[in-house]
């Protein structure tokens, strides 16, 4: 495969690291360029990457790399740790002002997706227990007030629209005077997109700031941005001073090279990522999660935290004692098969796992339905069956088949793969754990 | 066309600045090709968002034809690099027009242009005589058939729709029948834009493609990607999984009168064989231009 992501050039930058032992400068400057490649094939804009490149070698000369005894390991951590701080280290929040109405401005290039996020916003900012209004001000686009509207709909939040007003500039005026006198205690505007280089059009969102005095200015940046993400937020943050960023559409599988740039140009924080089309899909933007997910680290923290808010301990508990006494049944299958799938989709979930990027996962094609099948044959057997698989013989699987609506060869399968993992589960009880293999989910 | 080509090339003036004038100054200073050098030119090339597949092939390349001609001219160097970009971006074959009656899918991620590109194309379809159909194929978007209703209104075309929410293959196909039994000469789908990585998505946009396969007796098939030229590396991905869903016939790249390189395109054509068809350069239903090879490697270095 032609084109990488950056975790795994990385990755194979570091696993030469990895088998050396003690590093020399000449190993030094070579896993240096192959960083600088991997950041540069990431997106992330050349002066960025030069910068961070030569921060990066310059710690690595030092003693505490070329000196330890796992150096490899040093410079990740250097690599992770400058890549982190170059984020912005910890989480920023959106503030509000002190007494009456905060306003927020959304601004950024055509197709950035600031009508979306304006929506995701005001989502967000509901929980906070503030009555918010929407502004639709892009009277360019066909139908953008219109898109703004529905979102309000969705949200039942209020949006301000004026059909018959052609300046952006009065519609904000308006809008200001709307909310003071209707006591809002957040306004956000939905400003139309448009070039960094529109001299005209940046002029006009100077204008909607000094009338509307936002306490934030939110760029939003589309995460597969390319060279010229430094360029568009320079730019924008000239002409208006951006108090920070919107990172959308992360739920691609681009490496978000931009997050660096931008954020590194500009020093205005990344507020907020932007993970799907729905209105709740607003994250908080974790640098550290970020650098590691850059890093192909894989997001472990992310997994470990979904993990946990669908972990039932009891019933982790109580499956434990079950495999230990050996009477785990297909009814305690289920329940397994339940929860992993309450964790998100199969897919999602390994491509968490550190090591697993898209190029491991790439012949792996998780079928989500059969997870479905296999919830589905369960459910067809009878009580006693889920509890003693044995007795099923072969009239009981075609009955079993025909009742869940999958072939015969389904049912030996489920069968079969779940005698396999009892037998792996009783060896792994006894083991205690000595030398796990991969990381496997039953009957895969 | 003229008149856009002029668009085209004042638009990348900005462009040429940066990329043509460090190349420049790059050959003006240094005078040797080493490896410094090359270097260099490999940043230069990132920079473009040609990404560094591609800025190592073109550099090898120059670098074979420097060391096999003996080449010290400033002049020449700078011209065997364009060269070798105009031949990447020849290759394949060369822009043909569609022919009628024809059904166009227009796809790619979401906010690349895919709705203006649409009302572009279908404005240039219609002063060349054409008869025209839109289909409003973005059914979950808020107000995406309402933006593409205003751009039908605007240059005059007919639009087939069904309400938001409804399955996108649906309109598809009701769009289809219309076209038929309307004898149009070209049925321009929109879709909703969507990220090549979600299954589910990308599922639908195949069902969409076989229902509109099946009247392949009927209208020849075109499927356009929209690429956004500020986009980088991703749009390689991008251009690649579009075309595994539904068997790309072109490529439009959109927003080049930012100030964006639109380099992504050279690796992909270098990479696959998807003609890049139109540029879009604004956001006007003018702003349309055929994508030419020659011209843009010129406009790049002029
Ligand atoms: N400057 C510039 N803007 C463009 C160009 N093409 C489209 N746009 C703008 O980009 C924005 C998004 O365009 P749309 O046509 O709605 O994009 P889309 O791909 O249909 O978006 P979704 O349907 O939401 O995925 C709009 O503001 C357009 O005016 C272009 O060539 N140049
Ligand atoms: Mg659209």
């Amino acid at each position: 495969m032609v084109f990488e992501g950056l975790s795994s050039k990385l990755q194979d930058t570091f696993k030469k690291l990895r088998g050396k032992g003690k590093l020399s400068e000449k190993d030094i400057k070579e896993a240096s360029r192959e960083i600088k490649i991997a950041l540069l094939e990431a997106d992330v804009n050349f002066k960025v990457v030069k910068d961070f490149v030569k921060k990066i070698n310059d710690r690595s000369m030092g003693a505490e790399v070329l000196e330890s005894l796992t150096p490899g390991q040093q410079v990740i951590k250097i690599v992770n740790e400058e890549l982190t701080a170059l984020m912005g280290n910890t989480p920023k929040k959106l503030t509000y002002s002190p007494g009456g109405l905060t306003s927020i401005m959304l601004v950024g290039l055509q197709g950035a997706g600031k009508t979306t996020t304006a929506g995701k916003l005001a989502n967000q900012i509901k929980t906070d227990n503030k009555k918010t209004l929407l502004v639709a001000c892009d009277v360019y686009r066909p139908a953008a007030i219109k898109q703004l509207q529905v979102i309000g709909e969705q949200l039942k939040t209020d949006v301000f629209a004026d059909l018959e007003e052609k300046s952006p500039v009065k519609i904000a005026e308006k809008a200001m005077k709307f909310a003071r006198e209707r006591f809002f205690d957040v306004v956000i505007f939905d400003t139309a997109g448009r070039l960094h280089i529109d001299e005209t059009l940046m002029d006009e969102l100077l204008q909607i700031k000094k009338i509307v005095s936002p306490k934030e200015i939110i760029l939003n940046i589309d995460a597969m941005t390319g060279q010229e993400a430094v360029n568009v937020a320079e730019a924008f943050n000239e002409k208006i001073e951006l108090t920070g960023v919107i990172l959308t559409k992360l739920d691609g599988d681009t490496r978000g090279g931009a997050a660096l740039s931008v954020t590194s140009v500009t020093g205005k924080p990344i507020l907020f990522i932007g993970t799907g089309e729905k209105l709740t899909d607003l994250e908080v933007f974790y640098p550290d999660r970020m650098a590691s997910r850059i890093l192909g680290m894989g997001d472990v923290l992310s997994l470990i935290e979904k993990a946990q808010a669908n972990f039932d301990e009891k019933k982790a508990y109580e499956l434990q004692e079950k495999i230990k006494k050996q009477t785990f049944t297909l009814d305690d299958f289920k329940d397994q098969l339940k929860q992993m799938r309450s964790m998100g989709s199969m897919k999602d979930l390994m491509e968490m796992i550190p090591g697993a990027g898209k190029k491991a996962l790439k012949g792996i094609d998780i079928d989500e339905k059969e997870f479905d099948r296999q919830e589905a044959i369960i459910n067809s057997m009878t009580k006693d069956e889920r509890v003693h698989p044995q007795i099923i013989n072969a009239s009981r699987r075609k009955r079993i088949a025909a009742g869940s609506g999958t072939r015969v060869q389904d049912v030996n399968k489920l069968l079969n793969g779940f005698e396999q993992s009892r037998k792996m589960m009783k060896q792994l009880s006894g083991l205690n754990n000595k030398k796990h293999g991969k990381f496997k989910f039953p009957f895969m | 066309m003229a008149s856009f080509f002029e668009k085209l090339k004042s638009s990348l003036v900005k462009t040429k600045n940066n990329f043509s004038g460090k190349i420049d100054q790059l050959i003006n200073y240094s005078g040797i090709y080493n490896d410094d050098f090359f270097d260099e030119l490999e940043e230069i090339l990132i920079l473009a968002d040609i990404g560094y597949e591609s800025s190592s092939e073109i550099i090898s390349k120059t670098r074979a034809i420097i060391a096999r001609d003996n080449i010290t001219d400033k002049k020449e160097v700078k011209n065997t690099i364009k060269e070798i970009i105009k031949e990447i971006l020849k290759r394949g074959e060369d822009f043909k027009d569609i022919e009628t009656p024809a059904v166009i899918l227009v796809v790619g991620v979401n906010g690349v242009g895919k709705t203006t590109t649409i009302a572009k194309l279908a404005n240039m379809y219609k002063k060349e005589g054409k008869n025209v159909i839109l289909a409003a194929g973005d059914t979950f978007r808020a107000a995406a058939v309402e933006q593409l209703e205003i751009w039908a209104q605007r240059v005059g075309v007919e639009i087939i729709k069904n309400d938001r929410g409804a399955d996108p293959s649906s309109v598809i196909y009701d769009a289809l029948q219309a076209a038929k039994s309307r004898k149009a000469d070209i049925l321009i789908c929109d879709t909703a834009g969507r990220l090549h990585n979600k299954d589910n998505l990308m599922n639908e946009l195949s069902k969409m493609n076989k229902i509109i396969n099946n009247e392949s007796v009927h209208f020849s098939v075109y499927n356009y990607l929209v690429l956004d030229a500020t986009s980088g590396t991703n749009a390689i991905s991008q251009a690649n999984v579009f075309n595994e869903v539904t068997r790309l016939d072109g490529i439009i790249l959109t927003k080049l009168d930012g100030s964006a390189k639109g380099g992504i395109i050279i690796p992909i054509k270098a990479l696959y064989d998807i003609p890049v068809k139109y540029v879009g350069v604004g956001e006007g239903m003018d702003d349309i231009q055929i994508f030419d090879p020659d011209d843009f490697a010129e406009i790049l270095f002029e």
